[in-house]
């Protein structure tokens, strides 16, 4: 009898051979919570790897949506950032999951997606650096962690906080897209720039929405001399 | 938290990081500092009212406060407040001191940017009131009480009935003594009435008092009555979300989840529905009762359904008990009928539905009569939600615990805007709406335990001019539970003498 990393409930795990013969890690959330979630695994955006399934037709242009093109369009952003790839797709119930992790403080919940997060991103080659999005001092003062950093320990790769933010900000979830791009200053810094330079980054941050907080950190880090700034998102 | 411990006029005393200048002195997480006598009380320190008014009787985070650390640390200094650890390490793991939590799997650990330490463990039991962790002090009150209101008068003219009326005397007889009551009242007796006089005589006594209720839906409903009833009382209602937190108030009614605030606060405690979910499984839901209210207190429980063991505790004179057996309207209690569903689940997962009950919700939405239909699990709610709206023309909704329009759907179904509400147990108890008839779709399942279906036939028959509600229970086989709950309402009719 396990009991479910999330809501607590007991569970009994599915019997399978490849667990049997521990081919497959136990599952950390029980048979309901893990129903309620949405992988991404069908046709996705190039650029941003949303979920195309979930997706309103119209807003897509061949491989790619209509976000990705308008950011690509632009010339101060064409390029910035290589491609986002998510796991999960960014339902009511990962907003509750996310909600509980960030706004009540329980950062245990991160270790559900430790399994999922090591066995998906593998393959990723070994000379490329992974980079969390930082939070502000003060936020992550009133939050006592930083739950990128907490999703990027679960990749079981070396990890540097490579990044800083200048100045507290209001939080990005109570802006409009519009707000959110209309910010001229950016709020991010390279901490140690040599460590940077003619590398491969990747970020990692909890949720892709917009997708203006990853561009804006790769941004810095291409000024630096990053050869190429892609990233991982828990949803999207 | 770090603080730092230091001397301050001869004493050893402690005080948060972010308030000392001194890069000397070394900060350490809350519950590594040395055991500190609390700073003397300093009678002619100008206090903060409203931190009195907040914080009094409570146990709450700096967080939670919307005064600076400065100010509570000043408060503390001159004996104010009080300080303690969230979470300790006991001999077999740890203990949250906010909700009396000490399973070793409802705590973890996380590395901490507010103490430093790599290990900084909290409790996962209470972290939707936010986070309390080994470095999190709780914040108390410890100076001068707040003098509550001995000027409370009831604005209730309604009549008792005869049952109603014995019980409220039995408890204003207790009033200002410590002690237990169990008021048994079946559902529809009128239990809010029945604790209208004796919270008046312990108001009028300054004594503070709590209503402690499972349900968010239930303080919904219970407040603005009772704010109604007692005009010249502060009223304050708690649950997750309520804006009246910071209102001092005499007469609080809480979520039995919200009581893990407060501290030694209430004089008088009165449990609704004592038996349900999750009070009555989950241990740390106890403590928050007892820790809630003061040494001498009185507790007041409400049942239409009391577990065995209370039961037994009043059957053998060790619980004071009270029994309200007849609804206030006088009519006996509407007793379930037994429908057979065939193999309701495989029909379900096939897309078909038993002929019978076809055959009701035809017959129902001709009859322009609002419909509960309770199932079993949020999987069988979907499906047979989307099966019904295939048969039926009227307005078919449902709704389960982490619907987020719970609340607004209830209300249509009150104003009649759902004429058929497909539910799980969530909406078992609480909710009252006249013309309605109530089935359980698959009522031999675990699930509807005895106190369950008692509870689910307690919605039918609720108002005077509609005292003869129906109440299905859909089967594939009678189960034990389903004819003990027959037996239990037919018991309460032949006690009422009808």
């Amino acid at each position: 009898m396990s009991y479910c990393l999330y809501c607590h409930e007991s569970y009994s795990e599915a019997w399978s051979w490849e667990a049997l013969i521990g081919l497959k890690q136990s599952p950390l959330l029980c048979q309901d919570c893990e129903g309620r979630l949405v992988r991404i695994n069908g046709e996705i955006c190039r650029i941003c790897g949303r979920d195309f399934s979930v997706f309103p037709e119209q807003y897509r242009q061949g491989d790619s949506c209509f976000d990705c093109i308008r950011w690509e369009e632009n010339e101060d952003w064409n390029g910035i950032l290589q491609q986002n790839r998510s796991l999960y797709v960014y339902n009511d119930y990962m907003k509750e999951i996310i909600a509980k992790l960030k706004y009540r403080g329980d950062a245990e919940i991160v270790k559900a997606f430790y399994p999922v997060m090591s066995s998906e991103f593998k393959r990723i080659s070994r000379n490329t650096i992974f980079v969390p999005i930082p939070l502000s001092e003060e936020r992550h003062y009133e939050r006592g962690f930083n739950q990128s950093e907490l999703l990027a320990e679960g990749l079981n790769k070396s990890v540097e906080n490579l990044l800083k933010r200048k100045t507290h900000e209001e939080k990005q979830s109570k802006k409009t897209r519009e707000e959110r791009l209309s910010q001229k200053e950016n709020p991010f810094e390279v901490v140690d720039s040599n460590k940077v330079k003619e590398q491969k980054v990747i970020l990692v941050d909890d949720v892709y929405t917009t997708g203006s907080t990853l561009r804006y950190a790769a941004k810095v880090l291409i000024e630096v001399g990053a050869k190429e700034v892609s990233s991982i998102t828990l949803a999207r | 938290m770090r603080f730092v411990s230091l001397f301050l006029n001869n004493r050893l005393t402690i005080t948060p990081e972010i308030l000392v200048n001194d890069s000397s002195l070394k900060a350490v997480p809350f519950s590594e500092l040395p055991v500190v006598e609390q700073p003397p009380f300093n009678p002619t320190f100008q206090y903060n009212k409203k931190l009195q008014q907040i914080l009094f009787g409570k146990q709450l985070l700096f967080d939670e406060l919307s005064f600076t650390v400065d100010q509570i640390q000043r408060h503390y200094e001159n004996g104010y407040v009080n300080y303690s650890t969230g979470v300790s390490k006991t001999s077999y793991g740890y203990v949250c001191s906010r909700c009396g939590n000490e399973k070793s799997r409802m705590f973890a650990s996380f590395s901490c940017f507010r103490c430093k330490s790599d290990n900084c463990a909290y409790c996962r039991n209470c972290i939707m009131m936010g986070r309390v962790s080994e470095c999190t002090p709780l914040v108390s009150w410890s100076g001068p009480e707040v003098k509550w209101s001995h000027e409370n008068i009831l604005h209730w003219n309604g009549e008792l009935s005869s049952g109603q009326q014995v019980a409220s005397q039995e408890f204003v007889e207790r009033i200002g003594n410590e002690g237990e009551l169990l008021i048994w009242a079946v559902c529809g007796a009128g239990k809010t009435e029945v604790l209208f006089e004796g919270i008046e005589t312990a108001l009028n006594l300054g004594l503070r008092v709590c209503i402690a209720t499972p349900r968010t839906d239930v303080v919904l409903e219970l407040t603005p009555r009772l704010k109604a009833v007692f005009p010249n009382t502060l009223v304050a209602s708690y649950y997750g979300g309520s804006e009246e937190r910071e209102v001092p108030a005499q007469l609080v009614i809480s979520t039995t989840h919200q009581l893990y605030r407060f501290k030694q606060a209430f004089n008088i405690m009165i449990v609704d529905e004592v038996d349900a979910f999750p009070y009555s499984y989950d241990k740390t839901l106890q403590n928050a009762v007892s820790r809630a209210v003061t040494q001498n207190h009185f507790l007041l429980y409400l049942s239409a359904t009391p577990s065995r063991t209370m039961k037994k505790a009043a059957m053998n004179g060790r619980l004071p008990c009270v029994k309200i057996p007849r609804r206030f309207h006088g009519f006996p209690l509407p007793v379930p009928k037994m429908v057979w569903g065939g193999e309701w689940k495989k029909r379900l997962e096939s897309g078909k539905l038993p002929a019978h009950f076809v055959k009701f919700l035809k017959s129902q939405a001709d009859s322009g009569r609002r419909a509960m239909i309770f199932v079993p699990s949020v999987i069988v709610l979907e499906k047979l939600t989307e099966l019904i709206k295939k048969i039926v023309n009227v307005s078919v909704d449902s709704v389960h615990a982490e619907d987020p329009m719970r609340k607004e759907k209830v209300t249509q179904f009150r104003n009649e805007d759902i004429q058929f509400l497909i539910t799980t147990t969530i909406l078992e108890r609480g909710v009252t709406v006249p013309f309605l008839d109530v089935v359980v779709f698959g009522a031999d399942h675990d699930v509807f335990i005895e106190s369950a279906l008692v509870q689910i036939a307690g919605r039918a028959g609720r108002s005077k001019d509609d005292h003869n509600g129906k109440v299905l229970l859909f089967h594939y086989g009678k189960s034990l539970s389903m004819i003990q709950a027959i037996n239990h309402i037919k018991n309460m009719n032949k006690e009422a003498g009808i």
